[in-house]
């Protein structure tokens, strides 16, 4: 009943999701908001056992002396803070203020966007390393790749009338060769989606389930 | 003295015969009916106003149809349309709506939706089933002119959304494929499946871990446990924690999304207990980082650093973080395969990967780790599913280069 249980309800829902696609009548569309809902109450209750983990994997690292556990007294110290910080503006400002109090607005806009501005802003380095890797002609391929990136990148940049070709030449280069790749991947792509859907409706992957 | 009670006198009319103009102005409004009658006069109506279902809809909605006058061109006297609603051919009217004047000399039909709410507290309830009429007002520069109503029109509920048909077909084609190859399977035939790569060096990247001494990283993505490609990376996790399991090698998962954690856990949990070492399962091993994406990245690179993982997988849904995860994982010497279906991120994970599940692969990689008859079946199934498409796309372009319309429209969905 255990392994059943499950299977069948993944099995009635999942159908039920697929169909209701296909039949356009209220009472289809108000199931199916009634039941994705409920991935919103599940995740309330995961978020507390989120939580649990990260406390606890954060305090096992400081018990520990772990390699550089002190991040996990900062952790700790920020999620203290912050819930302490809203938990107050709750209690004075009512439900509505409980994120706008100004403690937490000043941590959030002071503290944390610049933070994650700054963890944003390493992608231009990390581009620059990865397109030095791919672009060194080794290959015929990888030369041919070269080229198209340097035509591509190009277009950007005004070259006087030698922008008109190079424009056309850009152009054909991302909405021909480069548009037919991305469909056929994108099939591809919907297709795995429709087969794995699938599988996980009529029982044949079982992985997720927490059982081979 | 009589000159000057003249001029007085004229003037008093004339302002007097002034002051009566303003006074009929400001108390008397233009008799609108008389503009419209005038209007008409100059303006024909709109003609051939029709009410009919809206098709494929849960029924709150009619389409109305109307030819434009022949006035309705560029710098023509008319300015829009206006549709009004009664339950009655006698009105009253409500209106439900305006349509734009087409402002050129295209006098085909104009079509206006009237759609309304499907519950019925809403003030714009739209009731299944009520007859309605229409009629439409032609607004002109001065005035409008109205036209005759139309026949009366009831709104219907339809079962099956008839404009997806092809694709309900291609639906039960897929499944019917699906069946046959995985009774081929069953039946012992051996089925072929080119290799990939990315999944030959899962066991290569387990043993190369084993042999170092160091963990595995295995990251599932940004995606919620709903996302199709975050359920393709479970089914590869468990796979994976199984084959971990059996080489006595640690498993680290840092997680997005608390649900996924919860499904990582008891995955990996499973795939322990499928290979016989449930007491080296350590539930710590897959933890809840942050559901801040930058915030994820800072952690899970922290952990690359740090642990120093010999293998690195990348699974499930990426966006921005992919290329500063799997370059600083480069940097850190890891062997790492990664697969999504995000189409912009796999060009950083090809750059920066040893291996990259490009798009389907992600999905068949399941498939080819477990090597059950089910899963393969299901995969041959897509393979020949994608060549349904192919032949499709080829009759599509046949269709349009000899201009059969009809042949192009079987695979045009009416949304």
């Amino acid at each position: 009943m255990r392994r059943q249980f499950p299977l069948a309800l993944v099995f009635i829902i999942g159908s039920f999701i697929g169909i209701q696609e296909f039949i356009p009548l209220d009472w289809a569309k108000s199931l199916k908001g009634f039941l994705l809902d409920w991935t919103i109450v599940i995740g309330v209750f995961a978020m507390a056992l989120g939580l649990w983990s990260l406390t606890k994997v954060s305090m096992d690292k400081i018990s520990k002396k772990s390699d550089d556990w002190q991040y996990s007294i900062v952790t700790l110290a920020g999620l203290a803070s912050m819930m302490g910080f809203s938990m107050y503006s709750w209690a004075t400002g009512g439900i509505e203020n409980a994120l706008s109090g100004y403690m937490f607005t000043q941590f959030f806009d002071y503290v944390m966007v610049p933070i994650q501005a700054t963890m944003f802003s390493l992608l231009a380095f990390f581009i620059a390393s990865a397109a030095y890797r791919a672009f060194r002609a080794r290959s015929i391929l990888a030369s041919l790749l070269l080229v198209a990136a340097i035509i591509v990148m190009l277009r950007v940049v005004y070259l006087g009338d030698l922008s008109t070709p190079i424009n056309a030449m850009a152009d054909w280069i991302i909405n021909v060769p480069n548009l037919a790749a991305k469909r056929s991947i994108l099939i591809g792509v919907g297709l795995g989606m429709v087969a794995t859907a699938l599988k996980v409706i009529l029982g044949i992957e079982r992985t997720y389930l927490g059982r081979d | 003295m009589k000159r000057r009670t003249i001029i007085g006198v004229a003037l008093l009319f004339l302002f007097s015969s002034s002051g009566l103009v303003w006074a009929q102005d400001e108390t008397q409004p233009p008799d609108t009916a008389a503009v419209a009658e005038s209007a008409a006069i100059a303006v024909a109506p709109a003609t051939g106003v029709a009410a009919t279902d809206a098709p494929h809809d849960n029924g709150h909605a009619l389409i109305i149809e109307f030819t434009p006058p022949e006035d309705d061109r560029a710098g023509g006297p008319v300015m829009g349309y206006e549709i009004y609603r009664s339950t009655s051919s006698s009105g009253p009217w409500d209106l439900r709506g305006t349509a734009t004047a087409r402002g050129a000399d295209d006098l085909s039909v104009i079509t206006y939706r009237d759609a309304g709410a499907n519950d019925v507290d809403n003030r714009d309830y739209f009731p299944i089933g009520e007859t309605f009429y229409y009629q439409v007002r032609t607004l002109l520069v001065s005035g409008y002119v109205d036209s005759a109503p139309s026949a009366g029109a009831a709104s219907v509920a339809q079962w099956f959304h008839w404009g997806k048909l092809e694709l309900f077909l291609g639906w039960v084609i897929f499944i019917v494929l699906m069946m046959i190859f995985i009774n081929k399977a069953k039946s012992g035939e051996e089925l072929y499946m080119r290799p990939l790569a990315g999944i030959d060096a899962v066991d290569e990247a387990i043993g190369r871990a084993t042999e170092m001494g160091r963990p595995i990283l295995f990251v599932l993505g940004l995606g919620v446990a709903s996302d199709i490609a975050t359920i393709a990376a479970f089914t590869v996790l468990g796979r994976v924690a199984k084959r971990v399991a059996e080489y006595n090698t640690k498993l680290i998962v840092p997680c997005y999304d608390p649900i996924v954690m919860t499904v990582a856990q008891e995955t990996v949990k499973a795939g322990y207990m499928a290979a016989g070492r449930p007491d080296q399962y350590d539930e710590d091993d897959v933890y809840f980082v942050t559901q801040s994406q930058f915030a994820y990245v800072a952690a899970v690179n922290g952990t690359m650093v740090r642990e120093k993982p010999a293998t690195n997988f990348y699974l499930g849904l990426f966006y921005a973080e992919s290329l500063i995860l799997a370059e600083t994982g480069s940097d850190s010497g890891a062997i790492q395969i990664s697969g999504t279906d995000q189409v912009t991120q796999i060009p950083f994970f090809v750059v920066a990967c040893d291996y990259t599940l490009i798009g389907e692969e992600l999905y068949a990689a399941s498939a080819y780790l477990g090597r059950e008859p089910l899963l393969m079946g299901t995969l041959k199934a897509q393979d020949w599913a994608k060549g349904v498409f192919v032949l499709s796309l080829f009759l599509g372009i046949i269709g349009t280069l000899l201009g059969w319309d009809w042949l192009s429209g079987l695979f045009q969905l009416d949304l």
